[in-house]
């Protein structure tokens, strides 16, 4: 085994000698490299293997979302009735879904109509159709939310994805979306930023994007004591949107806890068992 | 060797009379009971179970996949995030099948290395080994269809170029490309045709598993000295000593396996596949799912035109000729020694061939740029050297190191702790302690 690794240290030594240059150019390429930030690192109550959502943080997020981002954003693959995972009981949720009004029908004459809603519908759309939502926006549809905190991933380059799969690192999406609200900055010198486009260093996709910066601090009111901040609501939304993206982690976790225990017990006595058979021949 | 060790006795009068019509117990006794293999077999080879087990893990999650979801351009996305959100279990079933292509594939990989490393291809066993590729290429097509039923942005997009490879063929290449399609561009039709086929070719995939381990079981396996088993101290029967230890193989590759499941279900996929798909935008890069990068950074690596051949075309046949020269690896390696235990050169290119494969992965996930496209060309011309020049000539120059006479005779002298080359001077002795 080390005659194996002596004869293969020199070529794996080559082949970081021959990717050096590439990083190198890299960074010196012409076209500059987004995001200019990698996302800032939070402390997030649901990351790790045993990790949940702060159900307080996620009611908090909720309201940061309904009061300030809904007005653009949709999030229509979230139903009322799962905001019962946030803590609220099924007349809270009936209370807060009767909010809001959605299109329904057609009724016995053939006409639409619009109704309240009840726990079974959606969030409603803000806009009627994604033209609309990019019509009313500079020319750029505002994404849905329902799916963000996990379509969202700013590269880590090697070696640090590898490094990744053993801290279990699952949580670029809401980094960024952190990263984003909380980013918004003056242009540097030398960057110019298009006509209703706002700085921010990290932003996927260029230098600058069309959403304005979208909250303030004491914008929301919280009644828990929170901090009334933009840092805060930035956090808040985001994890509010993970929770909107991956609904059944805490149960995948959970059920995950057990299948590795059982795994590992049945590993253990498989490996008793093929020790005990191997022992009566040489192999 | 596939008709000598048939022990199975029916004990019961209903064993004795289902034996004299329909043999099943017995054919399922003499495969994986009382079937011998070489009694020095690691851990390699336990990849193969590993390999069944992921078959049918696929095609059971993806048959329940397969009822709650919806074939059409309209409904596939969402109808896979109601899966994920309000079938009972349905995140589960999907990071299992999201997931298990993951594992398939570096299962199948493994078993891959195993197989070129103890020159598990040569003669008699170049029909396992063809087979074994044709398993292959049945499960990139599989895989590579599947990725394309959540209709995100890298499903489309990635059907999208695939498909497009076609057009590089003069003449026949486009109505192959539309044939694929069911039109000029990939829409509803496309999606409805490999919907089907994903379906299908698994049934096909097992087809071939089935002759795979048929063909396995005339020639019987081999074994990391590669000598051929002679006698019988150089077998064991499979249960329980194989059985057991592809249970190991198989309980700690699940151990793997869930982690990923449950702890890190999106790290294998790309965040872009949760973007539905559009296709008046296209992603900043397009890269398929990380087990087929090496072939996307060859694809890429071809930036020249070879005489009348363009470089479309080139990187086309650079691709599909990296799998098709597989087929000829057989006749290729003119070596008369099996195992590179004992082939000190072919050992070393063996792990420039597994770091360039490795190399090229990485190279596949970078845009084809600059030093990129230059390295790339190196592992490329690397990739084919190594089955085209470096395996036919080592045959010829190696010098290798003293073969055992036997199994049995490698597994003593192992077990009595000399060295590699000394001659073993003792014959086979009774194999058993116990």
């Amino acid at each position: 085994m080390r005659k194996l690794f002596a004869q293969v240290a020199p070529i794996a030594a080559m082949v970081l000698a021959l990717s050096a240059p590439a990083m190198a150019a890299e960074e010196e390429g012409a076209t500059p490299h987004y995001p200019l930030l990698k996302p800032k690192l939070v402390d997030w109550s649901f990351a790790g293997p045993l990790g949940g959502y702060d159900k307080g943080q996620l009611q908090r997020g909720l309201k940061v979302y309904t009061e300030v981002c809904a007005a653009c954003h949709s999030m229509n693959l979230v139903a009322f009735r799962t905001l019962e995972d946030l803590g609220y009981n099924e007349a809270q949720v009936k209370t807060f879904a009767a909010n809001y009004e959605v299109e329904d029908g057609p009724n016995g004459d053939g006409e639409m109509f619009t109704r309240t809603a009840v726990q079974s519908d959606y969030f409603p759309s803000p806009f009627p159709n994604e033209e609309a939502a990019a019509a009313a926006n500079n020319g750029a549809a505002p994404p849905d939310f329902s799916l963000l905190a996990k379509a969202r991933y700013v590269e880590r380059g090697f070696p640090q994805f590898v490094f990744d799969i053993f801290t279990g690192y699952n949580e670029s999406g809401p980094n960024y979306i952190y990263s984003l609200l909380t980013g918004y900055q003056e242009p540097p010198e030398g960057i110019e930023v298009p006509e209703g486009a706002y700085f921010n260093p990290y932003y996927l996709a260029g230098p600058a994007l069309a959403m304005a910066p979208p909250l303030s601090d004491e914008q929301v009111t919280y009644d828990d004591g929170s901090p009334e901040t933009v840092d805060q609501y930035s956090k808040d939304v985001s994890a509010f949107m993970m929770w909107a993206a991956e609904p059944h982690m805490e149960e995948r976790k959970r059920t995950g806890f057990m299948v590795i225990l059982f795994l590992l017990i049945l590993t253990g006595l498989i490996f008793m068992t093929k020790k005990s058979i191997f022992s009566r021949v040489e192999h | 060797m596939s008709s000598d060790h048939s022990t199975y006795q029916p004990s019961t009068g209903f064993g004795r009379w289902m034996d004299q019509r329909l043999p099943i117990v017995r054919l399922s006794h003499d495969s994986f009971v009382s079937y011998p293999v070489p009694r020095n077999l690691n851990y390699a080879y336990t990849f193969g179970a590993i390999l069944m087990v992921m078959l049918v893990l696929q095609i059971l999650t993806g048959v329940v996949l397969a009822m709650h979801y919806a074939a059409s351009t309209g409904l596939a996305f969402n109808s896979v995030e109601k899966i994920m959100r309000d079938v009972n279990s349905g995140w589960l079933l999907r990071y299992l099948h999201a997931n298990g292509a993951s594992f398939f594939f570096v299962a199948v990989y493994v078993h891959i290395g195993r197989g070129l490393y103890y020159g598990s291809y040569k003669a008699p066993r170049e029909i396992l080994w063809i087979l074994g590729v044709i398993i292959f290429l049945l499960m990139m097509a599989t895989a590579f269809m599947g990725y394309v039923l959540p209709w995100g942005q890298m499903s489309f997009w990635g059907a999208t170029v695939i498909t497009g490879f076609f057009t590089a063929f003069p003449g026949i290449g486009e109505p192959i490309q539309q044939l694929l399609l069911g039109g000029f561009a990939v829409d509803n039709p496309t999606l409805n045709r490999f919907f089907s086929l994903h379906y299908l070719l698994p049934f096909m995939i097992a087809g071939v598993v089935v002759l795979h381990v048929w063909a396995l079981h005339v020639t019987g396996q081999t074994n990391p000295t590669g000598v051929e088993v002679k006698q019988k101290t150089d077998t064991l029967p499979f249960t329980p000593y194989a059985s057991v230890k592809d249970a190991l193989g198989i309980a700690l590759f699940m151990l793997v396996f869930a982690y990923f499941v449950f702890f890190m279900p999106n790290f294998l996929g790309h965040a872009d596949n949760y973007i539905p798909a559009n296709p008046l935008k296209t992603p900043s890069h397009i890269v398929p799912e990380w087990y087929f990068l090496p072939f996307y950074a060859m694809l890429r690596a071809i930036t020249f035109n070879i005489g009348p051949i363009d470089s479309k075309l080139g990187g086309v046949l650079v691709m599909f000729g990296s799998i098709i020269v597989l087929f000829f690896l057989p006749w290729l390696d003119t070596s008369k020694v099996r195992s590179a235990v004992y082939r000190p050169w072919y050992k070393l290119f063996f792990w420039l061939f597994v770091i360039n494969a490795i190399f090229l992965g990485w190279l596949g996930a970078k845009p084809a740029e600059g030093t990129y496209t230059t390295m790339a060309q190196i592992g490329t011309l690397y990739y084919f050297a190594f089955f085209l020049i470096i395996m036919p000539l080592l045959g010829l120059f190696e010098t290798p190191k003293r073969l055992p006479n036997s199994i049995t005779e490698a597994v003593l002298r192992k077990d009595g702790g000399n060295t590699g080359n000394t001659p073993a001077s003792a014959a086979a002795t009774p194999d058993t302690r116990g």
